[in-house]
């Protein structure tokens, strides 16, 4: 689309622009790829002078240490655990919350729909004091429970899935299906559903990754270490005395690596689902 | 002709008939309250749907923001119980407007949005308009993608790294800067840096805001470069042709035809950055690792503040205040901001 365009910047500029990119990109992945390397050294070798910019011998010596600071394992399973069910539990409630406001209508509809909306503005802040009081109400302090359940039904997703909904499906197709005789939750199941598959899919994207990297939830809720997901533990180990730099490197990389590793075959999907809103919009 | 249609309600006596008074022409089998249920059930169907956000909502936010707003106006230590709670009237939020910390930490707020904020677009743009200018989409892929991979990395996980980065005793960052500075070619434009040795990023009142700043512009640009190329990709070639043929040049094409084109993606970009910048909590916490906001109070945001009076000095009561005075000032700056650019973000040009 840009081609006239390009002719302009390619004769004289364009290695200043590749240069410009270039600069940005090694900015970007340096801290990346500086963590990887920690990993690999001792405290001290961090730390010597010059910087050890190559790959280290003390790969298991960390790892061996990171076990020691905390049950990196545990914790991470736990990650996956709170992760995992909060991604299934949302991709489940919120299309079915979904499609009761796409398929109906009822009164007092559009008043929810409109406090919905209105409430994804509400910034996390202000929930926080209540979010901690409610869950201490319940009875469910220091569960992983209060990580994921309260957001399986969260506005954004709603609103996500019943915009998808809005474009792809027909009210033909819905009324066919109820001549068939096919019960409302027959309708949502088998046919709805298969058809939203590509905003299930971006919903779990989002869910998964703010889940995953969710630390402010956790820090409140969570007090037992064997509770920790990964954001708090790596945190609680930041201070320790004399702490072991080359293990806390290890884990924090470790940490990151899984969802570097779904980047680098979802980039494309990953990349529009945390800017549904924006570009849309 | 019989009406075999299903009758819409029982008379009084107990038979069906249709909305307009006839009698059902044939004997209705189904037990009367069986047909009410499946009616009620009809129209209880769509609430079914949507009652896990309702229950969730109500649960999770409509209840305890309501419960927040009676909590400023009491003292309470969550530990004491609910019997613990004390009427205190408006005091929390007369102490709290007594508070210095809470100044201090409104005023590191905003310095932070703004220092964390606008380099955010004011890199992001051009590059997003380098990016769809001059690469094809599959290079431009491969260098948006690895910019945005910060945004999908955890903020602990980053901030860790900045905080070994930063470190104050031979950090990365100080190295370098030694390095710079002895090295022949550039070593005078770092010649100062011998002078200011060591340079203390996070333990000192004057760096660790900006320190904080740049994790954050780090963080977040990719991100917004994703938005602008998105947006850039909307404006036609026509328009630039046009342009051309008019006697534009290439500056002139970015500033008069790109930009203006691109508002409405500026507009959402911003609004994000504002009401995300005005909560920062995490890169400060961690930067500071979780020390009262470090020195002075220097690294100390709202959020950060508000997670310390509730949650380290258990003053429940005073931090719903404050969590209430918070969103006030979130609430003015969004909406100023909606007012000067909301009109002409939205309308656009397109």
């Amino acid at each position: 689309m840009a081609k006239t365009a390009t002719s302009a910047f390619k004769k004289s500029s364009n290695w200043v622009v590749q240069a410009i990119l270039i600069f940005g990109v090694l900015v970007t992945i340096f801290p990346f790829v500086w963590v990887a390397l920690m990993g690999t050294h001792s405290r001290s070798d961090i730390f010597s002078s010059p910087p050890p910019f190559y790959v280290g011998d003390r790969l298991m010596e960390n790892y061996a240490k990171l076990l020691e600071i905390m049950p990196f394992w545990t914790v991470l399973g736990n990650s996956l655990f709170v992760s995992v069910l909060g991604t299934l539990g949302a991709v489940l409630f919120c299309s079915m919350c979904a499609y009761g406001f796409f398929a109906f209508d009822f009164r007092g509809k559009n008043i929810i729909f409109g406090i919905m909306v209105a409430s994804m503005m509400v910034p996390p802040v202000l929930t926080l004091i209540p979010f901690f009081l409610t869950v201490k109400f319940l009875g469910i302090l220091d569960t992983h429970f209060a990580l994921w359940f309260p957001g399986v039904a969260n506005a954004f997703g709603i609103f996500l899935i019943r915009q998808y909904m809005v474009t792809s499906i027909t009210r033909d197709l819905l009324d066919a299906a109820k001549v068939d005789g096919a019960s409302e939750l027959r309708i949502y199941w088998s046919v709805v559903l298969p058809l939203i598959k590509p905003a299930l899919a971006t919903l779990a994207i989002v869910m998964f990754i703010g889940l995953w990297n969710n630390f402010l939830a956790p820090l409140i809720v969570i007090s037992s270490p064997d509770k920790y997901v990964l954001t708090l533990a790596l945190r609680s180990v930041q201070s320790l005395a004399n702490s072991p730099w080359g293990a806390v490197m290890l884990g924090t990389f470790l940490s990151m690596v899984p969802l570097l590793l779904a980047f680098v075959f979802f980039s494309k999907q990953m990349m529009a689902g945390l800017t549904a809103g924006a570009v849309k919009g | 002709m019989p009406n075999y249609s299903p009758p819409d309600k029982t008379d009084a006596k107990g038979v069906w008939i249709f909305g307009d008074g006839t009698p059902a022409d044939y004997p209705v089998r189904k037990s009367s309250s069986k047909l009410i249920s499946r009616k009620r059930r009809k129209a209880l169907m769509p609430w079914l749907f949507i009652s896990p956000y309702l229950i969730l909502f109500g649960l999770f936010t409509a209840f305890p923001l309501g419960f927040s707003i009676f909590l400023s106006f009491q003292e309470w230590n969550p530990v004491s119980g609910l019997s613990g709670m004390k009427f205190v009237g408006f005091e929390n939020y007369i102490s709290a407007y007594d508070d210095p910390w809470l100044w201090k930490s409104l005023y590191n707020t905003v310095w932070l949005a703004v220092a964390s904020g606008v380099p955010q677009h004011l890199i992001a743009i051009p590059i997003a308009y380098l990016l769809v200018m001059a690469l094809k989409s599959g290079l431009r892929h491969i260098y948006t993608a690895t910019m945005f991979i910060p945004f999908i990395t955890s903020t602990i996980a980053v901030s860790l790294i900045f905080y070994s980065i930063y470190s104050t005793q031979s950090g990365i960052l100080n190295q370098w800067l030694l390095l710079a500075a002895d090295a022949p070619l550039i070593g005078w434009m770092f010649a100062w840096v011998h002078d200011v040795m060591p340079l203390r990023w996070l333990g000192s009142s004057s760096l660790i805001k900006p320190a904080i700043a740049f994790v954050v512009v780090w963080k977040y640009t990719g991100f917004n470069i994703v938005i602008y190329s998105a947006g850039f990709l909307t404006v036609s070639k026509e328009l630039y042709d046009a342009a051309k043929v008019d006697g534009c040049n290439g500056w002139q094409q970015f500033w008069h035809v790109a930009l203006p084109m691109i508002r409405p993606f500026v507009f959402f970009a911003l609004t994000l950055t504002i009401i995300g910048n005005l909560q920062l909590f995490e890169e400060p916490y961690v930067l500071t690792a979780g020390n009262s906001g470090g020195v002075s109070q220097s690294g100390l945001t709202a959020s950060y503040y508000l997670y310390l009076v509730g949650w380290e000095w258990l003053e429940m009561g005073a931090a719903a205040a404050i969590s209430w005075m918070l969103f006030l000032f979130i609430a003015i700056v969004t909406s100023l901001h909606f007012y000067f650019n909301g009109r002409k973000g939205l309308e656009g040009n397109r």
